[in-house]
Formats: C-alpha cells, sequence, structure tokens
C-alpha cells in the first residue's frame, strides 16, 4: 500500500517556530531560568567611571569585606592568559590592568552570595586615576592621529583619476552614520558549573558556543576539552553575543573553579549597554564623479569606522563595509578604503549586516546626490547603475555578479507598489507648500553572502535515530528566534519523509558539535543545514545499503516515503524499518559536515570570490513629515526580497518583516549619545528608543519573491535571509530626505545624517530653509 | 489601631501571606527567584521593556479590575489585597492556551520568545476590555512592550485574530471572578500592614487619615503611589527607600469629583483611572494623555505622584498649570492649597513641608479659549519627553486676555514662560502675534543639550509650536494623523 499523504514540516512549508508554544505559555527556558543550585555564586563586573586614564590605585578593600562577598577577582587571578580578543590580536584585556581606555571597562568582578549584595559592593570600589585626554568619534581619531585597531584594507578596479577627468559631474561630502544597540530582550549571562579536575560547564546566551569554549580554556589556562558551553536559546542575539559573551562566560568560569560552587553572571542594562559592543558608527568621505545621464564613472570613499578600544571583529567589519560599498551598483573607477580607528568607547562588534550596511546607505547617499545634482528621479539614477548581466558586472573586489536579480525584482515593485503614481501624487501633496510634506524613495540591496573570513565557512551536525524510529538533531548553530532550528529539522524531516515531530531539536554545545563557527554572518542555514543533510545521507545510504542487502532488492526500490518505508513489495512504518536496522547492526547516527564551495580571498591583493552568492531585495517607503518639529510617520512600505526557494516562507518572512523595523530603527530614532565626559548616556530603554508597535509602517506589505532559486547549490536552493533585510528600510531614510528637500524645492540634496531623528529632520529642514 | 505584618494577596489562584517582606522588594524577583515562576523575564527593570509584564487584579468600588503592570518595578508590599496573574496561569489543564497564546503561535507572533510572555499579557489585558481591538487599540496597549525580533506586524496580527479562537467570558479569569472577588474581600480587614525585612520596612496606612497619623509620626518616609519613578531607584540606583509608606491601594486618593467649575481628583489617581475624566473635560489632553509612557505605566503612575516627585520633564505639570490648576496639600488634619506652578521652587525642591503629602489636584474646568498640550519626543510613544507644553489663551473680541504657556523640559522645573505670554496679552490673535511671542522665548528659557535633544532643539521646536497652536486653532492640518 503506497502512502500518498505528506509528512508534516517538510522543507518549503510554512511551519510555526518550533518553541513558539512555549515562547507564548512561559515555558521556554533562557539561560536565567535555569534552576540554581545550592550555594549558587552571582559575579558582577565593577567597571571605570571614566574614559581614558592610568589607574593609579585600586582599592578593593571594602568591596571585599562587604557582607555577603564571597571574593573579588583581577587580572591577577586569571589563571590563563588575561584576555578575550575573539581574533587572536591579544589586545583586549578581561580586566585591566595599568590603564583604562573607555568608560565602562571591567576592572575586576566581585563575587557575592545574592545579585543584590555583589551590585551593591561594587561601588565601594575605590579607584584613583590619572586622568587622559579622550576621543569618542571616528573623525576625531582620524584628525588626532589615533591608531587603527587593525590593518585597513583597500579596494581598487580601474583608474579613479582618468574615471574623475571623464566625468562630467564630481561631488564630494561626508556623511555621520550613527551606531546601534543590539536592544537584544534578554541581555548578556553566563551561568557556569565547577567539574572535576580542570571541567567546566558554561550556560551562556550565546552565538558562539565554541569560542566561548576556546576563551574560557585561555583565561584558565586549561586545553579546550575541559570547557563545555551550552545554549539552548537565546533571547535575541542579532551579533551582539558573537564575542561580547566571552568577558561574562570567563569570569563565571573562573569564579566557579576558585570556589568549586556555581556562579551566574548577569549585568543589568545599563552595565550591559555601557560594557558590550555596539554597530560601528562610521564617517564617510564619498567623492563621486558621474556623466549627464547620472551614471557613474569613478568613486573614492573612504570609510572611518569608530571601532573602539580594540579590534575585536572591527576588521571584518570594516572590510564588509567596503564590500558592500557598491550595493547594486557599477563602479568603473573605484578606490574604497577603510579606517578602523581607536577610539575610547567599548569596543564595537557585529550587528546584523556586519559593516554592510554602512556601505549600503553611503552608496544610496551618492545616488541621492546625482539625482538632486541632476533634478532627476532618484530611481532612475538607481536604475541606470545597476549591475549588468555580462557586461558592467565585477564588484570592485573583483568578483563578477552571476547571479543578478535587481533588474527584474526592482521592475516587479515598482509596479506593484504604484511608485510612478505615487510619486507623482507626492510631489503635487509637496508642491502645496503645507505644514506636512511627504517623501517616496524606493531602494534596492545586494548582500553578499559567506563568511569573509574563509574558514568559518564549515559547519557540523549530529544526528542520532535511536532504535524507536524517533530522532536527535544537534547542529552547530544556535537558535536565537531566527527559527534555525525549525529550518534544519524541516531538512531533516524530508530526508527522512518523516513528520517535524519525530525530531527532537537539542541545545547547542561543544560537547556534540566542536569547532563551531558564530551563528552569524545569516549563514546558519546555510552552513548547518547542509551539514545536517551530509548527516541524514549518510544514515540513509547505510539504511539503503542494509535494506538491500537484508530484503535482497536493488536500491531503487528502497523509498522513503511519508513516514513509511517502501522495500520491494512491502512496507515498514519508519520505526519499525529503524528497529529492524538497529537488529541486524546498522549505524544509525551520523556526524555530518559542510564547507562553502568556490570560495577564497586575498585580502592583501583584494580580489577574489569571498562571496558565494547574493541575495538581493528592494523597498519603498512613503512618509509623511511635520516640518514644524521634525517628527515623522511611515505611511506605507512596500518590501519585495530575494530568500531563493524558501525553506520555511512564513518564518522568512517574518525575519524580512523584523529586519525592516530594526533597520527603521537605526537609521531613525535609535541615538547614541555620549557626553562630554566620554559616558555613554543612551544605555537603557528609557534613553535608547527601538521601535515600538506603533512606528511600524501604517501599511506594510512584505512579499517574498516566489520565483527566485538560488542559482548555487545551497540547501534546497534557498538563500540566506538574516542579515540582507536589514538594509530595506534606506528606503525610509531616503524619503524623510525627500520630504525636508521639498522645502528647498529639491534643489538641493539634503544630506541627512544617520539616525535622522525627529531633531535630525527639523535641523535639516530649517537648514534648506535658510 | 490594629496593625497586621503580613502582606496578603492571590497568586495565579492561591493565596499567599508573607511576613518577611522588604520595602524594595520587588515583585518580579519575587516571582522568579522566590515562586520559580519564570514566564515572567526581566529586559530592562526599568519599566521600559514590558517583558515583565503581569496582571495585577484589585477591587475597585467593589467589582474587579485586571490591570497590567510591570512587575520589574512594582514593590511587593504594594501587593496587599491584590490578584496577581502571570503568564503561567492563563492557559488551561493539559498545556491548552488560551486564546490570546492560540493567536500568537498561529501566527508566528514570536521569535526569539523573550518579550512574547509580556507581550501576551498586554495583549490578554486588551481582549479582555476590547474583543475585536483596532489597530490603534492594539499600538496602545503595546506602547510598553518592546520587541527586537518580529517587528511586531505578526503580533499586530495576532492581536487581531484573537477572537478567532476564543470569547473573552469563557476564560477562566472570567468564570473565576465571583470567587476571586470573594477572596480578595475576605484579605481586606481594614488594618495599617506593616511588615518588614531585615532593616527594610514598608508600611501600608489603612486609610487616608491613617496615611497622615504614619507621615507626621515618619515624615522622612519614602511615600510611594505607582512606584513607577521610585521602582527606579531601587532597580537601577540601588538606592534604599526604607521606611517607604505606599499609598496606591488607598480608596481615599482615588476618589474623581466633577463640579460645576473644576474636576478634583485624589493624588492616588492613575493615568488609567484618569484617563475618561481628561478625556471627557479636557478633549485636547486626550491624545496627549495615551502617550505618557505605556499601558502598564500608565496603569500604575499616578498624576498625583507625577506632580510630586517634582521632576522638570513630567508630563502633566505643564499641561495642568496650563489649565490653572491647583494642588491640596496635607500635614495631620491640616490642608492647604497651592498653585500647581508654586509648587515647582528650583530643581529638586518642592514647597512640601515634612509629613506633608500632595492629597488632590483640581482643574478648574475648560468652557472658552484655545487650548493645546504638545509632546515632542524621539520616539512618538513611551519616550520621556524633549519638551511638553501646555498653552491656554483667553481670547476676547479679537484680542487676547490672558495666556498662561507653560513648559516641561526647557528649564529645571516646570515652567510658565512669562515673557512670551507677556508678549501675546492685549495683542491680536494672530499668528503674527504668536510668532513674535515664540521670538520672545529665549528671554524665558536656557534650555540644556542632553540625550534626548539639544538645547537648539528645544527652542527651536517649541518656538515651532506656536505656529503650530495658530493653525490648529484655525482648524488647519498642522501635525501628522497619528502624532
Amino acid at each position: 500500500m503506497k502512502q500518498t499523504v505528506s509528512i508534516r514540516g517538510s522543507a518549503h512549508t510554512n511551519l510555526i517556530h518550533d518553541s513558539a508554544i512555549k515562547h507564548v505559555s512561559g515555558g521556554a527556558d533562557y539561560c536565567d531560568d535555569i534552576a540554581e543550585p545550592i550555594g549558587t555564586l552571582h559575579a558582577y563586573f565593577g567597571t571605570a567611571k571614566v574614559a581614558h586614564a592610568e589607574i593609579k590605585s585600586m582599592d578593593l578593600s571594602a568591596v571585599r569585606a562587604a557582607p555577603g562577598v564571597v571574593g573579588v577577582l583581577t587580572a591577577e587571578d586569571v589563571p590563563g592568559v588575561n584576555d578575550v580578543s575573539p581574533t587572536g590580536r591579544h589586545d583586549e584585556p578581561l580586566f585591566a590592568t595599568e590603564k583604562v581606555e573607555f568608560w565602562g571597562q571591567v576592572l575586576f568582578a566581585v563575587v557575592a552570595e545574592s545579585r543584590d549584595i555583589a551590585r551593591r559592593a561594587v561601588d565601594l570600589a575605590k579607584i584613583d586615576y590619572t586622568p587622559l585626554p579622550h576621543v569618542i568619534e571616528a573623525d576625531e581619531a582620524v584628525a588626532k592621529g589615533y591608531p587603527h585597531v587593525t590593518p585597513p584594507m583597500t579596494l581598487k578596479r580601474g583608474d579613479v583619476a582618468e574615471g574623475q577627468a571623464a566625468a562630467a559631474h564630481r561631488i564630494q561630502g561626508q556623511m555621520r552614520i550613527g551606531g546601534q544597540d543590539h536592544m537584544y530582550l534578554e541581555g548578556h549571562i553566563a551561568f557556569a558549573m565547577p567539574g572535576e579536575d580542570d571541567d567546566v560547564i558554561v550556560h551562556s546566551s550565546t552565538q558562539h558556543p565554541s569560542e566561548a569554549q576556546h576563551m574560557v580554556a585561555h583565561v584558565l589556562g586549561v586545553p579546550s576539552n575541559a570547557v563545555v558551553v551550552n545554549v539552548r536559546r537565546m533571547g535575541g542575539g542579532f551579533g551582539g553575543k558573537e564575542s561580547q559573551m566571552n568577558q561574562f562566560c570567563a569570569v563565571a568560569a573562573m569564579a566557579a573553579k576558585k570556589w568549586n560552587r556555581a556562579v551566574k553572571i548577569r549585568p543589568d542594562r545599563d552595565q550591559d549597554m555601557e560594557t558590550t559592543g555596539k554597530r560601528h558608527d562610521f564617517v564617510v568621505d564619498y567623492d563621486v564623479a558621474f556623466d549627464e545621464d547620472g551614471k557613474i564613472q569613478a568613486v573614492d570613499n573612504t570609510f572611518a569606522a569608530r571601532c573602539g578600544w580594540t579590534s575585536d571583529l572591527s576588521g571584518p567589519v570594516t572590510d564588509r563595509a567596503l564590500f558592500h560599498a557598491d550595493n547594486a551598483y557599477f563602479y568603473p573607477h573605484v578606490k574604497l578604503q577603510s579606517r578602523p580607528m581607536k577610539t575610547n568607547t567599548v569596543s564595537n562588534t557585529a550587528f546584523r549586516g556586519f559593516g554592510g550596511p554602512q556601505g549600503v546607505v553611503a552608496a544610496e547617499r551618492m545616488m541621492e546626490e546625482i539625482a538632486y545634482k541632476l533634478g532627476k528621479d532618484p530611481l532612475d539614477v538607481r536604475k541606470a547603475n545597476f549591475y549588468g548581466d555580462t557586461d558592467r558586472n565585477v564588484t570592485p573586489y573583483h568578483q563578477t555578479v552571476e547571479d543578478n536579480v535587481m533588474p527584474r525584482l526592482v521592475a516587479e515593485l515598482e509596479q506593484t507598489s504604484d511608485y510612478q503614481a505615487r510619486r507623482k501624487a507626492v510631489l503635487e501633496h509637496n508642491a502645496k507648500g503645507g505644514i506636512i510634506r511627504k517623501g517616496l524613495s524606493l531602494t534596492p540591496v545586494k548582500f553578499g553572502i559567506s563568511f569573509t573570513a574563509t574558514w568559518y565557512n564549515q559547519a557540523g551536525a549530529l544526528v542520532h535515530i535511536y532504535n524507536d524510529g524517533s530522532i536527535m538533531l544537534n547542529h552547530g548553530g544556535t537558535e536565537m528566534g531566527q527559527g534555525l532550528n525549525t529550518k534544519i529539522a524541516q531538512v531533516v524531516a524530508e530526508a527522512f519523509q518523516v513528520d517535524f515531530d519525530t525530531i527532537k531539536i537539542t541545545k547547542t554545545t561543544t560537547e556534540k558539535v566542536p569547532n563551531t563557527s558564530a551563528t552569524a554572518a545569516s549563514s546558519g542555514t546555510d552552513l548547518n543545514g547542509m551539514a545536517a543533510l551530509n548527516a541524514c545521507e549518510q544514515i540513509k545510504e547505510r539504511l539503503v545499503r542494509w535494506a538491500c542487502d537484508h530484503f535482497d532488492v536493488e536500491a531503487l526500490l528502497v523509498e522513503f516515503a511519508p513516514n513509511h518505508v517502501h522495500v520491494g513489495d512491502q512496507t515498514f512504518t519508519f520505526g519499525e524499518f529503524i528497529k529492524q536496522a538497529y537488529m541486524s547492526r546498522v549505524q544509525l547516527w551520523a556526524a555530518g559536515f559542510y564547507k562553502t564551495p568556490k570560495i577564497h580571498w586575498d585580502r592583501e591583493k583584494g580580489q577574489g570570490r569571498p562571496f558565494y552568492y547574493y541575495a538581493y531585495g528592494a523597498a519603498v517607503a512613503e512618509v509623511s513629515v511635520d516640518t514644524l518639529t521634525g517628527e515623522y510617520t511611515v505611511d506605507r512600505a512596500d518590501v519585495l526580497h530575494d530568500v531563493g526557494k524558501s525553506l520555511n516562507p512564513i518564518l522568512d518572512k517574518g525575519q524580512v518583516e523584523g529586519a525592516f523595523v530594526q533597520g527603521m530603527g537605526w537609521l531613525t530614532t535609535e541615538e547614541l549619545k555620549w557626553d562630554d565626559k566620554g559616558q555613554l548616556r543612551t544605555h537603557a530603554p528609557s534613553t535608547y528608543k527601538i521601535p515600538l508597535a506603533g512606528d511600524v509602517p501604517r501599511e506594510f506589505n512584505v512579499n517574498l519573491a516566489d520565483w527566485s532559486e538560488n542559482r548555487e547549490l545551497t540547501v534546497k536552493r534557498s538563500k540566506a535571509v538574516g542579515e540582507p533585510p536589514f538594509m530595506l528600510p534606506i528606503c525610509v531614510f531616503e524619503a524623510l530626505g525627500m520630504a525636508v528637500a521639498s522645502v528647498a524645492d529639491y534643489a538641493e540634496c539634503p544630506r541627512l545624517d544617520a539616525p535622522a531623528t525627529p531633531e535630525c529632520v527639523l535641523m535639516a529642514v530649517e537648514r534648506l530653509r535658510g | 489601631m490594629q496593625h497586621r505584618s503580613e502582606i496578603r494577596f492571590l497568586l495565579n489562584g492561591r493565596n499567599i501571606a508573607l511576613s518577611d517582606v522588604g520595602a524594595d522588594d520587588t515583585l518580579l524577583d519575587f516571582l522568579r527567584i522566590d515562586q520559580r515562576l519564570t514566564g515572567s523575564k526581566e529586559g530592562c527593570a526599568e519599566g521600559d521593556c514590558g517583558a515583565c509584564t503581569v496582571l495585577v487584579g484589585r477591587l475597585v468600588n467593589g467589582g474587579l479590575v485586571y490591570e497590567t503592570v510591570n512587575a520589574c518595578i512594582r514593590f511587593l508590599a504594594s501587593l496587599d489585597g491584590c490578584h496577581v496573574v502571570t503568564i503561567e496561569y492563563l492557559g488551561g489543564p493539559n498545556g491548552r492556551l488560551s486564546p490570546v497564546q492560540q493567536a500568537m503561535v498561529e501566527h508566528h507572533g514570536s521569535q526569539c520568545g523573550f518579550c512574547t510572555p509580556g507581550i501576551v499579557m498586554s495583549l490578554y489585558a486588551l481582549w479582555m476590555q476590547h474583543e475585536h481591538p483596532t489597530v490603534k487599540h492594539v499600538e496602545t496597549a503595546l506602547q510598553g512592550n518592546l520587541c527586537r525580533c518580529t517587528g511586531y506586524a505578526p503580533i499586530i496580527r495576532a492581536a487581531q485574530e484573537v477572537t478567532n479562537y476564543g470569547t473573552p467570558s469563557a476564560e477562566h479569569l472570567a468564570t473565576e471572578r465571583d470567587g476571586v472577588v470573594t477572596a480578595l474581600n475576605d484579605l481586606r480587614d481594614g488594618k495599617r500592614v506593616e511588615v518588614a525585612k531585615g532593616d527594610s520596612r514598608a508600611i501600608l496606612p489603612a486609610d487616608v487619615d491613617d496615611l497622615a497619623t504614619v507621615l507626621e509620626a515618619e515624615p522622612e518616609v519614602t511615600i510611594i503611589a505607582g512606584s513607577t519613578d521610585v521602582g527606579l531607584w531601587v532597580t537601577k540606583f540601588l538606592k534604599r527607600i526604607s521606611p517607604a509608606v505606599f499609598i496606591g491601594q488607598l480608596d481615599g486618593l482615588k476618589a474623581i469629583e466633577v463640579t460645576e467649575d473644576a474636576v478634583t481628583m485624589g493624588a492616588g489617581v492613575t493615568y488609567t483611572e484618569a484617563q475618561d475624566v481628561i478625556a471627557d473635560y479636557y478633549p485636547h489632553l486626550s491624545e496627549y494623555w495615551d502617550r505618557i509612557a505605556g499601558w502598564q505605566v500608565r496603569n500604575m503612575g499616578t498624576v498625583g505622584g507625577n506632580i510630586a516627585n517634582g521632576s522638570p520633564i513630567g508630563d502633566t505639570p505643564p499641561v495642568l498649570i496650563a489649565l490653572g490648576a491647583s494642588i491640596t496639600l496635607r500635614k495631620g488634619a491640616t490642608r492647604r492649597v497651592l498653585a500647581l506652578e508654586e509648587f515647582f521652587v528650583a530643581y529638586g525642591k518642592q514647597d512640601r513641608a515634612a509629613g506633608e503629602f500632595v492629597e488632590s489636584i483640581t482643574i478648574p474646568r475648560v468652557s472658552t479659549g484655545h487650548h493645546a498640550a504638545y509632546k515632542i519626543s524621539k520616539r512618538r510613544d513611551e519616550d520621556i519627553s524633549s519638551i511638553a507644553v501646555g498653552m491656554n489663551v483667553q481670547v476676547e473680541n479679537g484680542m487676547i486676555a490672558s495666556a498662561v504657556l507653560a513648559f516641561g523640559g526647557m528649564a529645571a522645573t516646570p515652567k510658565r514662560a512669562a515673557a512670551a505670554e507677556a508678549a501675546l496679552v492685549g495683542q491680536p490673535w494672530s499668528e503674527a502675534t504668536l510668532v513674535a511671542a515664540a521670538g520672545k522665548l529665549p528671554e524665558d528659557f536656557q534650555p540644556l543639550t542632553d540625550m534626548r535633544a539639544s538645547a537648539d532643539y528645544r527652542m527651536k521646536v517649541a518656538q515651532n509650536l506656536f505656529r503650530r497652536f495658530w493653525h490648529e486653532s484655525n482648524g488647519d492640518t498642522a501635525r501628522l494623523a497619528s502624532a
């Protein structure tokens, strides 16, 4: 009897997030929800209250003496190496020793019987400083001769001078792009339990368990095999938990080993925001030459980034800014330089897009400049500069764009969003000269997929089939809300043709899959999905081989059908089949592995193929601006985004919607402000304003390009979705610019800096009005 | 008077009695640490993210009202006589989900899930009030809930579809209502409650007279109404607040009285409780009122507290000063009435004697003139104002007879713009007059630059609002539809 029904939850179907029911009922456990063993201690950081200084003395006697305090940890107590630098540059001491380099730097940790006691005790420290002058802004760092935290990069193609000489127009300008706090709802946390010998188990909210493992080992001075790092799920990551949890994991582990008790460390929101890195702020100096039609001839841009006091991930972040400085556009002659500047601020880190958004937003600024200069619709300028299919298709890093779907995407969106008629209506509205002005903008995104550090493009998975037919799935990726576990389980369900519920998704742990890469660069499903598929294929191959032998049939006659296996004329339930295979001593588990093909990168030469493929998208936004106050609303947004052949369209759509609003926050209300003393003043949701439900576009139409398939052999021809849609809301930013520009009859590019807060918008209106 | 030395309340339908409670113990710590009810999350510990949202049910005029609150800044002691409902209690037996939870699942309203319990609680409270909520209802209900993953779109869709999964009257919070009312009534004994943990003491006076007695005996106590500010002193600044006197539960401070001339509200009236009377008698404040903090904070915070804590950036003082409001201060049996603007002496200093407390606020009713209330903030909802403005201009025969222009965020206290007012009075009611008066504003204020706004922006936008005032007074569109 052949089964015709299909399984529940196969690939390419809409399926709820595997934890959704637990999320809504409060039953999903995060790190702080794990039951604490008796005697659990709590650690808390004592941090610097000065931006730059020599430490004259650190008197912690009152801290130690406080009732309930068990002890204090400083640099002297580090058994291994006092360093948590994620890239091996050895430039990030866990505890400051002689010098403070930013306000909020960790000086020591107190360990106490309760978190409350620990928090209160840190304030008893007496630190004596000799203050030094500090630098906060990237361009100020350039001007004052501050060093690069990591070697800069240059991308070059063609001859810029030649391009400039041939062009009819040339515009130079500067754009300031603000940073962004991750504001994951669950802050940083680590919870360590001592084991025998050198062993320690650390539960943490981390995107990169392997790195946390290696860092803990490095700080404890023990081999990596002594350390286990576990993460079931995160309450959001967005890049903020790619390297920033190292310090928390290291301190919890140190304390757990020292006092042989479980130790938890969880900063409050203020300390989390003061002491962990954010999206890099950039100052971009651009120089664009173009012809009468708005076609770019030459681009010569410099990207200075506020990297903070150490390199952290600033090298690859500033590199990625350059990789995206072209966005979707061909630059015949181009030179792009990064300046990863040291500043006396927290060390900036990964954040969804990883430098890409700053590159893209600067590219879009140049499109606006050209359009205002030539009196054109910016959309026409954008189209004129899109990469071509057979020529004009080489990027500034010499990779050929082979999968360009941008013209089709933009044409579709232009039509479905009724762009032309609405632009006309907006222009007519503004021509009436009222207080409320409108803006409309369509912007594209092209985003390169792969870690530019080529060796990170590898992944592992572990799949067990137990002899009752139930399946355990483990892989190196981490779940932070993106639905990674759901999508990979769908891939496994489809491979074995079993219902999704047959598969148990387990926590990510360094005990099951070693040497994993961060769940980052949008790569989680691409890499781990393929590794899981590889594991499934190994097991299936063994099963088929066994079945052929056992039942004396040809391989073609062994078929995995929905929840059943057909073998010749016989049909077994999946469970029966597995039971028989077990009895026949078939290995029912496998470790899968995957490495991305085709990619290579020579950073010195600035040439190669850093990206396996590109993801594309485009969006249109219409806004209204109050020219008396600078307040605005986003009246409508239409999105068309390319995720290849989606593994789970509804989850992918959720990523696109979420990224859009998060990106809108970056470009509108999310403002990081430091005061004259170098203290970050926006360090909690009371002062740092991410979007609320009321900020979502009044009409919000989000569609996936359902015709798209990845031309490369990715998992089921899908494409990565985490980061690319973050740049879609640049259209909101440019629409605000159009509304502002209307007060001066569009004669001038409004040159908004990001974020375009109501204040920024009003000041631009006032400036244009003269 | 006989005292009781334990607080008593219901938690998810169970009776709880606690004697070992300090003034600064929070509800969230009690839930997560003592009760291991870990569904409520700590996202910010300052009442701004909503991940800790729970429902608090209490008896109001004999009826049971459930409201969302932020458990992170709600003090445990203040829950005497209440029913606390957490996410763990919403579903039914055998893992049955409530309709709100079901809708959130089916519409993919969670991604990382950390904000989700709080969002479910807010949507649940909304659904109990509005079975078919509009998008505006949903947005207002979620002003105090941050989500960093979803972009809210699926949550808004879910909220509007809850009705497909059940009806509020079938929910156990509804069917158990009578039992809960009885149980809460049984907890009421009319006694003063005094509890302590170590040297941290909390006092819940029996009634307003008892409050006056307590304050006379211990004038240096911390008075706590909604704890939406004092909560942060504890959770963020680690300040000791003992001994603390809780007044949010006092029925005697919750009266709202409307006379021919004025509306008088007790100092314990929350923003939510004041909402209807504000909308009815001061329609220009209606939209403004919904922009005070988020829903949870409006359910907890009081108008009296907003005044008494003396902040220069409180949302209500400027608009109430513009209306000519006064406050009644009481010490023992002695009362005095003070114009609200006189209360704010200097930064951090108010005209309130030791042992004295704000008992009520009286706001003259509005019959004539042009009135406006404006709030400017970086983010429209749930943000602290960069500036807040109340305007009240009376015109007779085309000439301005009187003008009160009160500003928050422009000086160290909520303050009237004397020079600008003077430039209006006696002048014709015209845009030119308003623009000229705006030009006088630098004589009244030298605002500060901080993380919310620069001095230049504060001044510029304050001046521009004179023009908005003119246009709106003439019925022109001069601001965004939903702003």
